[in-house]
This record gives C-alpha cells, structure tokens and sequence, in this order.
C-alpha cells in the first residue's frame, strides 16, 4: 500500500519525504484547496519545485484543487488545474464536477483523483466518476467500515485511499455547512472549517471558554486539556443533558486496522493534516512507513507510539468499526 | 415564481404525514410538492403504505409531485432503494446523491440541495446530462445563486425560502447517541421530536437542531424579503421545507406576497405568528453567517421576536 502524507509547506514536504512518504499531497496557497489557512501551502513556483524535488527521489506529489469553485470566478480554479498540470503534479484531487470535466476535457492525459470532499460514498457514486471522468482513484468518505470498503474495493474499476490517521470529519465530508452558519466561511467554498480568525479563548468562571463566531463551543476545567472549536467537536445541551453531542474528542488512528485494509484491496493510506508542523510530519509518516514495512515482512505493528500525535490523547478507529450501529 | 414544498424531513407518524400531505394538496397554493423519506432509510416503511394514496391526491389537485432519494446511502438496501426510485416510470426523480445519477443520465430528472451545485459550470454538467430543475443548496449567496440561474435559463431554479437549514448528514445518529442506543436498534426515538431536537450551546444559546443522521439550522430560513431579487437574478421557484407549523398557511403567505396581493412587512408578521419563537435567518443568501438575519430594506429584529440570533 502507498504512503500518501500531507504537506502545507516546502519544508513539511522534505519532512514527508524524508519520513517515508510514497506520495505528498499539498496545495495552492489560495481557496482553491480544502485547506486554506494563513501561512500554508504552495505558490506556483514552490509547488514546480517541490515537484522536482520529490520526483527526484522517486516521491509522487499529488496536488489538491478541492474546493467548490465559486460561481462567476470559476477561471481561477481552472487556472490552477493547468498550472498544476503544467508544475508535472503526478495527479490532481478534486471535488466538483464542473471541474473535473474541465480537467478530462483539458488535460486527458492527466491522472485524476476523486477528492474525500465529493462524498462518493458507495460503488454507484464511484462508478458515476469512473465512467464520466476516467478517474484512476477515489478517496473514499470516513464513513465507512473495512468491510464496505472491502465491498466496494470488489465492485468499482479504480483505486481507493482512506484515511488512517489524524483529523476526522464527524459528517459526511463536502456536505457539510456547520462552518459557514456560524462564521459565513465553509470548507466546500472558502476550503476553511471553523476559520482561526473567528476564533477565540475567553476564561470564565475559572474555566476556559473556546468559542467560534462568538458561540461557545466547549469549556474546559482548569488543566484540563482546550482544543480548537471545530463547531461538530464541541460540547452541547439538550434536553437529554450536556456533553458532545456528535463525537467525542478524538482523532482517528487506524494503524492497528492496517492488514484488514490491505486485505480489502486498499491502495493507498492517507494521513490527514496539512496544517500541521513538521514534528508532526516527521513523526507519523515514519511510524506509518514502519508500520507498513512491517506489514509488507509480516512483523507485528507496535501502534503505542503516536499518542503524543492525537487530540485529547484519544484515539478511534473511527468508522472502520462501526461500534455506534 | 413558482413554490415547491420539500420532502418531510423529520420522523411524523405515518398517519399524520399521510394527513399533512392530503391537506397539503386540497389547500396549499404550491405546484410542486417532493415527497419521500430523504433523511433516515429506517423511516421509509412507515410512510410507504400511504405513498401511493398522498400522491393520487397531490396529483388530484393538479400538483406536479417529484420523489426525493435518500441524501447519505451507503448500505446495499440502500442503494437498492434508490435504484428502485429512479427506475419509477411516470416521475420525475429529485436525486440528492449520485448514487442514483447513472440512469437518470439523458432522461429529464431534478437536482436536490444536497448534491453540490456550486457554480454555474457544475450546473451546466448536470442541465447536459437532463436536469430540468435544480434545488441549489442552501449554502449560496446570492452572486452565486445569481450566476447559476443566469448561466441557465432554460433549467427551473429553486431555492429554500422557508424552513430550518440542513447543515449536515453523518453515517453515525445523534438521535441514537443522546439515547445511548445503537442506529440499528434506535426505536426510532427520532420521532420524539417532530420538529427537531434542540441543541443549545454551554451558555445556553440556542444553536441547532439535531434530526437523526441530520443537523439543521436552529434558526428558520426566511427568503420572502428577498423574493424580487431572487425572481429578477433568474430564480423560478421557492421552495419551502416542511416544520412543525401550519405550513398551508406559510405556503398562503409567501403566494400572497410573491403575487403583490400582500407587503413583505405584513407577511413577515404572518410567518412570526405561524412559527412563533424560531428567528428567521437569510444570511447565506447575503454572504454572511448562516444564522443572521439581514433585513431587505429595513433595520433588523423589527419583526417581532424574530430578533437575530445571538450568541
């Protein structure tokens, strides 16, 4: 199985690079990439040049345009499919359909993949993207289990990615709005959930409060641990009592998950997390080529040692098992 | 303009949705009425044996009734479902995932808020393909609403002016969840809760609303003041999501005020009286947090307790 790691930055590429990475997904430094964050991703010659880099040591970089492009600008999302096309990005991961059409249309030589952001999210919503764009790799939803995703390796024409560790998206991804309710920014149009400018810490009571777009979205007792107000994160009340209502603090960490995967005919691993830091980088992507080298000579995988990685200390395998159904 | 009234969303008694619906077709003043369980594939049974009678009275009273498909499909009853929907001779199907897409290509089909139109050039990859009617989803602003309905004239374009947001689905039911259950073995405690459940924030704000798989807005959509500039951007129908209230009366309204029998001011009143205590919100439409409320021509929170939300 291929390595694919995330890289907001030159330097976090190397990092990926020197870690292990088979592939590198990063992309433009504008709306046009699902992480759209001060500071992070690619100008058009940072991305050239990592893309020499990386293919000088045999690493691929796949370039993310995964952002819906916005109607009545929707040229500066065609302009970046053909620069990174013309940078020799090893393929492109997209989301809408208007552009991947641009793209089958523009460029048919291209290797295309269908972004977690479009939610195709069983073998008939694949087969859609297989049969009207020729994409050659779908990065399936976090909603499933190994054994759907078993199901659907057997019923579709292309290769599948799933997410193995990092972040994780409580909704169906590229369906969601949470974000823009109560910032007016989204991640499917400004490619930004929960945006850092909106939000902030306030202590109360004796207690930190983290709020988003002025709403409080969790609070936390003193030394106990604050994490960033992702809106679906947070902590609610209903009248069935206060808590978080849609997942509890956790990041996904599928390592101990990894044969199951490959025995279901997974191609590529993803770790999520380009708006992270190099220590980051460095740390999970080498645990994971580990683990996936011990895979490969059928050595136990040791998973103990990402917890300083994880959110909340906590981790999930997430929907691979499906303990909620 | 058109109206259209959008699939129940929430888990009513058959008889009660059965009920809705008959009283739906002899009195409100839509056109188009999209039926079928869109959100929770479990619920389907219960409205199924009166499917067949709701829409011989829609279609009785001369409304143009579509069948809706299920929004986050992932199991094979699921799919197989949807594939049984869309091969339905004599209707036209409003597909709210691609999972149904492939035989409906080159065959006149409607496009649902929760497929992802965008921009005009995805709306154009889909009028290509035989959509004759797109719901765009609820997210837009206007400059986008605007270039979508410019771009395609000949596609009619509906847009949610009435009713609670739907923000998100998930594999995973919060319904269940909050009553420490598993989704396959809910019992259905969904339907505790007609219109939604109430999800407050720590300081007690009311925030959104918890629908099963589904999370809505708290605050209710309400595009009446913005009608003209919706019809003259191109928009050819509104479409209003079924709550907890008298939505033949909501329907009246809006017909009133879009035909100029009524002012927005009185029908705003109205909508304050029919859905009392729920804050109206267009903030989507205008750019800015989903949840505000930015009033056409006039100072916001003048509308009685439809004050804006605030945290």
């Amino acid at each position: 199985m291929e390595l694919i790691c995330p890289a907001g930055t030159p330097a976090a590429l190397k990092t990926a690079i020197d870690a292990g990475a088979d592939a590198v997904y990063c992309g433009f430094n504008d709306e046009t990439n699902a992480r759209n964050f001060p500071g992070l991703n690619f100008s058009r010659d940072e991305l050239r040049d990592a893309i020499t880099f990386a293919h000088r040591r045999g690493v691929k970089v796949l370039v993310a345009i995964n952002t819906f492009p916005r109607a009545g600008a929707v040229d500066l999302w065609y302009r970046a499919v053909d620069d990174a096309v013309a940078a020799k990005a090893d393929a492109l991961i997209l989301a809408d359909v208007g552009l991947l059409e641009y793209a089958t249309r523009r460029h048919p030589a291209q290797r295309l993949h269908v972004s977690v952001q479009a939610a195709a999210t069983n073998a008939d919503a694949i087969g859609f993207y297989t049969e009207t764009f020729a994409v050659r790799r779908v990065v399936l939803p976090r909603v499933l289990s190994v054994a759907e995703i078993a199901d659907i390796v057997r019923e579709i024409t292309c290769e599948t990615e799933v997410f193995v560790f990092g972040g994780l998206c409580v909704m169906a991804e590229g369906r969601c709005s949470l974000s823009s309710y109560a910032t007016g920014q989204s991640p499917n149009m400004q490619g930004v959930c929960s945006p850092a400018s909106q939000v902030a810490y306030e202590q109360e009571d004796g207690r930190t409060k983290s709020r988003l777009g002025g709403f409080t979205i969790n609070s936390f007792a003193p030394g106990e641990p604050t994490g960033y107000p992702t809106l679906c994160k947070g902590r609610f009340t209903t009248k069935y009592g206060t808590g978080y209502t849609f997942e509890d603090p956790v990041s996904l960490d599928a390592a101990t998950l990894l044969a199951g995967l490959r025995d279901a005919g997974v191609t590529a691993l993803k770790i999520e997390g380009r708006q992270r830091g190099r220590a980051y980088i460095e740390g999970v992507v080498r645990h994971f080529r580990q683990a996936i080298n011990a895979l490969d000579s059928g050595l136990p995988i040791d998973a103990s040692q990402l917890m300083p990685f994880t959110e909340g200390q906590a981790t999930t395998v997430g929907a691979y098992r499906k303990t909620w159904r | 303009m058109q109206l259209s009234l959008g699939p129940v969303l929430y888990n009513w008694t058959p008889e009660r949705w059965r009920d809705f619906y008959f009283r739906i077709a002899d009195e409100a003043p839509v056109d188009t009425v999209v039926i079928g369980e869109i959100v929770c594939s479990k619920r389907l049974p219960f409205v199924a044996p009166h499917l067949s009678a709701v829409i011989e009275r829609l279609r009785s009273a001369g409304k143009e009734v579509l069948l809706g498909s299920l929004i986050l499909p992932s199991l094979p009853r699921e799919r197989r479902q949807i594939m049984e929907l869309v091969d339905t001779e004599g209707f036209l199907i409003e597909i709210n995932d691609l999972t149904g897409f492939r035989p409906l290509i080159d065959r006149p089909h409607a496009i649902g808020p929760h497929i992802n139109i965008y921009n005009e050039a995805s709306a154009a990859f889909h009028a290509q393909r035989g959509a004759i009617r797109i719901c765009l989803p609820p997210e837009l602003p206007m400059m986008s609403v605007a270039a979508v309905a410019g771009a395609l004239p000949e596609v009619l374009i509906d847009v949610l002016a009435f009713g609670r947001a739907p923000l998100a689905i998930s594999g995973r039911c919060y319904h269940a969840r909050l009553h420490k259950l598993t989704k396959d073995n809910c019992q259905f405690v969904c339907g505790q809760d007609p219109d939604g459940l109430l999800l407050k924030t720590l300081d007690g704000a009311d925030f959104l609303t918890v629908n099963g798989v589904q999370t809505l807005s708290y605050t209710c959509t309400n595009l009446l003041g913005d009608a003209d500039a919706l019809s003259k951007a191109g928009v050819g129908s509104f479409r209003l999501s079924p709550q907890d209230c008298d939505m033949v009366e909501v329907a009246r309204v809006f017909r009133a005020v879009l035909d100029g029998s009524e002012d927005i001011e009185s029908g705003m009143q109205r909508l304050t009286l029919l859905y009392p205590g729920v804050p109206f919100s267009n903030g989507f439409l205008h750019g800015e947090a989903g949840l505000s409320f930015v009033a056409p021509d006039s100072p916001a929170g003048q509308y009685g307790s439809h004050e804006p939300i605030r945290p």
